[in-house]
């Protein structure tokens, strides 16, 4: 078998969260992943948010498509059910799933070929639907697995590892998903774990879809000189625009009781209640910037993008938006668990209904 | 004013049992004889103006007076202003299959005034509107003509532009109905129904064009005509009791009572009023009467891809789930067939076939999704089907599919067409067996997996060639990553030869052995033949009246119409006990045959296409012509296929 199975390494010093659970818990089966690549980071950042929220392993979905990115489901959430769909189909699966049991925490692992070529129109798709999903998109600007073609992301300018230079716009999912309604948008990068995690909790804990976009350079196929996706040129052009971190449960009333409502002037912060009553505390590194409201965020991240930075952190969340469910109107028991009594009118229903195709 | 007073003419006709070439039949192929409860009626319209309604109200009132009764839609891929048909027939036989040649049509088209009335059998009976005088070169000395001035009459009695267009439709069903002796207490109370006391304007002004429309024709003509309706009395076949139903309708009542919670769908003629039908039936039956919400998610998809993908989504999450579409769904929804075929994911889909290639004629019917439908997606695939003739069987098979589905973990489609599917069947009440409890399979429970120390997803512990499931969220140990790449009976990644042939080897037993559980088909033994016809789905009532009419010429057979693949066993067996075997369907390569061929091992060259796929619903006449210029070219084997894709 080709497949690794990590050995199983107990160290009595890791701290373990409410469920009693170390981070191990929360690990998959060993990646096959080049060395340094920057999915192995973020699988490693879901492993401790995951692991912070003390969430059930089983109880999460693992979805994926195709592409490097789609591989890491494999990679964390041994316990968990996963499943490795189709390229660019993960949304409709995860769509699926969730409407027939929406008790659990899905977790969507994408990539910039799976989601702004193939799957674009699922992509926005989902994010109209609001589906409750954590939607991550781990963005290389490159097709790994069929040796380095350039992506839909890839920037005007950046050039191949043989040194030809793409010519085309690229599509940036974070101004897509703000100009589309999308209720959570935040980019992070596979080298700043720091900053990640948080974003991920706060993303999970979002009813709606979270979309995180995470550049996670390819250390095979884009990680040279003259490419904007490596990991030299997002090191020096990363730029925090805001700083976000969950609190949860929200422990800071006396701070809370100052929260300001319009725009965080530099330095300082506002905190936003999500659904559950965990808070989000934002804090505008830079700039003045209100994290609620959509034409602010778009302006920002434009602004930066402008200057040739890199925005990053929790950009935009709307906590109030209702999901799919809410929209489908449907029950809250999970619909694949209804008794089939509840489902089935029974014979007399039909008996009686036939009176009216008489 | 009546600007053409018509000539009373006598009902007399010209007989029963003349045809000449005129109405489009060979002489082998025309029905037996024209007259009381036995004849065929076309009504040529304008879409979007109504027409609809009073040509229901027609078909509903035959119906309701109990006898054998079909009716077609003939409808344009259009919204509003290009022509449509509507035909009805009658049959004291129940032979309702649709049949070419009319002996009342009912003109309101201008536009389509010379093709339909050169469809009015010789003899026959045109009814057209007299508000303006029918052109000389479109009389035909050989037919009556019935001018009622059903616009003058409505503009007269009418006010406002929509209600005169509506009322004309329904005031040409008033003369209709005296003509053909149709009961007005059954239409006047279909009336009621509809509208009730909450539009008594309504009603009324469908009472006054009904009268309208009557009284015209009584006052002027022999009424009723010598073709007309009658209650069936004493021994005489009466089909009072039947519930009058499309297909669509019927399966989608399936799935309400087979459990299925998860729809996903994207628009497409000619399955859109499945889900539409599921919607409805939902609102009432899956609401949950304390909070008013839902147990049910209807989720209209960005296109099939997603459709097929939230339905093998939802399947595996545990739920009952479905998709329904037509051909071109069907293309773009193989990948995610063969996604849920080698992981093993419960799926149904409803294939409603309409005429391909391409876009085709989207809102005509053919059977020309059955290779499609088997053998879907790229790689080593193959499918269960199930084939629904009537809504009888859409009810049941749909309930089916969801059992099968979840027995044997794999996509299962059923597959229907535009005539089963849209039009209005009549058939037998449905029923719902109180003691049925949905198979849902070999699923490790969260209390089973507790007990266990290991589970593999794709191992057969059990020797049936189905390994358990799991479903997602109930238990840690029930985990596994499903995927669409190679694995091994153990659920983990390969590239290795033994580990990948393993998987697909026990896939393929598992396919092949859901043959005996799936619909039986439908066989019938004449003593002394050594013929047979074979057909599928909604192409039977012409093949039973083809038949009847071969056996009037001393040429008899017997009859096999298969209703689920893989094929059973006894398939195989009935085509080799044949001398030959013509195979009767709607698509122009022979798709059922090619299939018998492939799967039975019965030699090709014995098996022989019947086909009709004009996109018309099968007649009698096609299946007798084809079968006599085969037998007529000589023994079985003989090159040229029996094609009458042209002939309407």
């Amino acid at each position: 078998m080709t497949s690794i199975t990590k050995p199983r390494v107990v160290h009595p010093g890791l701290a373990k969260n409410e469920l009693g659970l170390t981070t191990r818990s929360y690990e998959g089966a060993m990646s096959t992943l080049c060395a340094g690549c920057g999915h192995d980071s973020v699988t490693a950042a879901l492993v401790e948010a995951l692991w912070s929220l003390s969430i059930e392993p089983h109880r999460v979905g693992k979805m994926s498509g195709i592409g490097c990115s789609s591989k890491t489901p494999g990679y964390f959430l041994e316990q968990s059910h996963g499943f490795n769909s189709v390229h660019g189909r993960m949304p409709a699966v995860a769509t699926g799933a969730n409407a027939a049991n929406r008790e659990l925490t899905y977790i969507g692992v994408s990539g910039d070929g799976d989601s702004l070529s193939i799957g674009l129109g699922q992509m926005c798709h989902a994010i109209r639907r609001n589906l409750n999903l954590l939607y991550l998109i781990e963005n290389n600007g490159v097709y790994g697995l069929t040796k380095g073609q350039f992506s839909a992301s890839a920037d005007i300018g950046t050039k191949s590892k043989r040194g030809v230079p793409n010519l085309q716009a690229p599509i940036d999912p974070v101004h897509l998903g703000l100009s589309i309604g999308a209720t959570f948008v935040a980019r992070g990068f596979s080298g700043d774990k720091t900053q990640l995690v948080p974003i991920l909790t706060a993303g999970i804990r979002h009813k709606g879809l979270a979309l995180v976009d995470i550049i996670s350079p390819c250390v095979t196929f884009n990680d040279h000189q003259g490419s904007t996706k490596s990991y030299q040129h997002t090191r020096d052009h990363f730029r925090p625009a805001t700083e976000a971190a969950l609190l949860d449960p929200p422990d800071m009333v006396e701070e809370m009781a100052t929260i300001n409502v319009g725009p965080i002037p530099p330095g300082q912060f506002r905190d936003v209640s999500l659904h559950d009553g965990s808070v989000v505390r934002f804090r505008a590194m830079h700039e003045e910037y209100d994290p609620t409201d959509r034409g602010t965020a778009a302006a920002l991240v434009r602004r930066l993008q402008d200057r040739g930075e890199i925005p990053t952190g929790l950009l935009f969340v709307d906590p109030d938006a209702g999901d799919h469910h809410d929209v489908m109107n449907t029950v809250e028991e999970p619909l694949w668990s209804l008794p089939f009594e509840d489902l089935c009118p029974g014979s007399e229903v039909l008996s009686d209904m036939m009176a009216r195709f008489r | 004013m009546i600007r053409e007073a018509p000539a009373r003419v006598s009902g007399g006709g010209t007989g029963a049992g003349r045809r000449g070439k005129a109405d489009g039949r060979s002489a082998t192929g025309v029905r037996s004889g024209r007259g009381v409860n036995d004849f065929a009626l076309k009504i040529a319209t304008v879409n979007g103006t109504g027409s609809a309604s009073a040509n229901g109200l027609i078909m509903k009132s035959i119906f309701r007076m109990g006898a054998p009764v079909s009716g077609k839609n003939v409808f344009p891929s259009n919204i509003q202003g290009l022509p449509t048909w509507y035909e009805i027939r009658i049959n004291a036989q129940g032979h309702v299959a649709r049949t070419p040649g009319f002996d009342v049509l009912v003109a309101m088209n201008g536009e389509t005034y010379e093709r339909d009335i050169a469809e009015v059998a010789e003899g026959g009976w045109l009814l057209y509107d007299s508000s303006w005088p029918l052109a000389r070169e479109l009389r035909r000395e050989d037919v009556n003509h019935i001018g009622v001035p059903l616009a003058e009459m409505c503009v007269k009695r009418f006010e406002g532009s929509r209600i005169r267009i509506l009322m004309k439709n329904i005031a040409y069903a008033g003369a209709l109905a005296a003509l053909l002796d149709i009961d007005l207490d059954v239409i006047r109370g279909l009336l009621e129904e509809t509208f009730g006391a909450r539009k008594r304007h309504l009603l009324e002004a469908n009472n006054t064009a009904i009268d309208l429309g009557h009284n015209y024709v009584t006052e002027r003509y022999d009424c009723p005509l010598p073709i007309r309706v009658a209650r069936p009395a004493g021994d005489e076949l009466s089909w009072e009791g039947r519930i009058l139903m499309d297909g669509n309708t019927a399966a989608a009542l399936g799935c309400i009572y087979a459990g299925a919670t998860v729809a996903s769908w994207y628009p497409i003629t000619p399955s859109t009023s499945l889900v539409d039908a599921f919607g409805k039936f939902a609102g009432s039956m899956r609401k949950d009467p304390d909070s008013g919400r839902m147990r049910a998610a209807i989720i209209q998809a960005e296109d099939e891809l997603a459709a097929a993908g939230m339905t093998v989504g939802a399947g595996w999450a545990g739920a009952r789930a479905f998709t329904a579409t037509s051909g071109p769904g069907i293309s773009l929804m193989s990948e995610f067939v063969g996604l849920a075929y080698y992981a093993e994911v419960p799926s149904v889909f409803f294939d409603i076939q309409r005429v391909g290639p391409s876009t085709g004629m989207p809102t005509r019917t053919q059977q020309c999704d059955l290779l499609l439908c088997a053998y879907a997606s790229h790689g080593d695939t193959r499918h269960i089907c199930l084939y629904p003739g009537d809504p009888a069987e859409c009810f049941d098979f749909a309930v089916r599919a969801f059992d099968v589905a979840d027995r044997f973990q794999t996509p299962v489609f059923v597959v229907s067409d535009l005539d089963v599917g849209m039009n209005d069947w009549a058939v037998p009440p449905l029923q719902w067996d109180p003691a049925y409890g949905p198979d849902r399979g070999k699923i490790k429970s969260a209390e089973e997996l507790d007990r266990m120390d290991r589970f593999f997803r794709y191992l057969d512990v059990d020797g049936d060639g189905i390994a358990w499931r799991t479903i997602p969220g109930e238990h840690p140990l029930g985990a596994h990553l499903t995927r669409g790449s190679g694995h091994t009976k153990y659920g983990t990644y390969t590239e290795d030869a033994e580990g990948y042939t393993e998987v697909v080897d026990r896939i393929s037993e598992k396919i092949e052995s859901s043959a005996p559980v799936l619909p039986e088909p439908v066989m019938e033994s004449v003593p002394g033949a050594e013929m047979a016809l074979v057909t599928v789905g909604g192409c039977e009532g012409a093949v039973r009246e083809a038949m009847d009419r071969l056996g009037n010429s001393g040429l008899h057979f017997n009859y096999m119409r298969v209703r689920g693949f893989p094929f059973a066993e006894s398939v195989r067996e009935f085509l080799a006990e044949q001398k030959r075997v013509f195979v009767v369907e709607q698509n122009r390569d022979g798709q059922l045959r090619s299939l018998l061929t492939t799967e039975t091992g019965v030699a090709g060259a014995s098996l022989e296409p019947v086909l009709y796929y004009g996109g018309l619903p099968m007649s009698a006449v096609h299946v007798v012509d084809g079968v006599l210029a085969r037998l007529g070219a000589g023994p079985a084997g003989s090159p040229a296929p029996a094609r009458t894709g042209a002939v309407a």
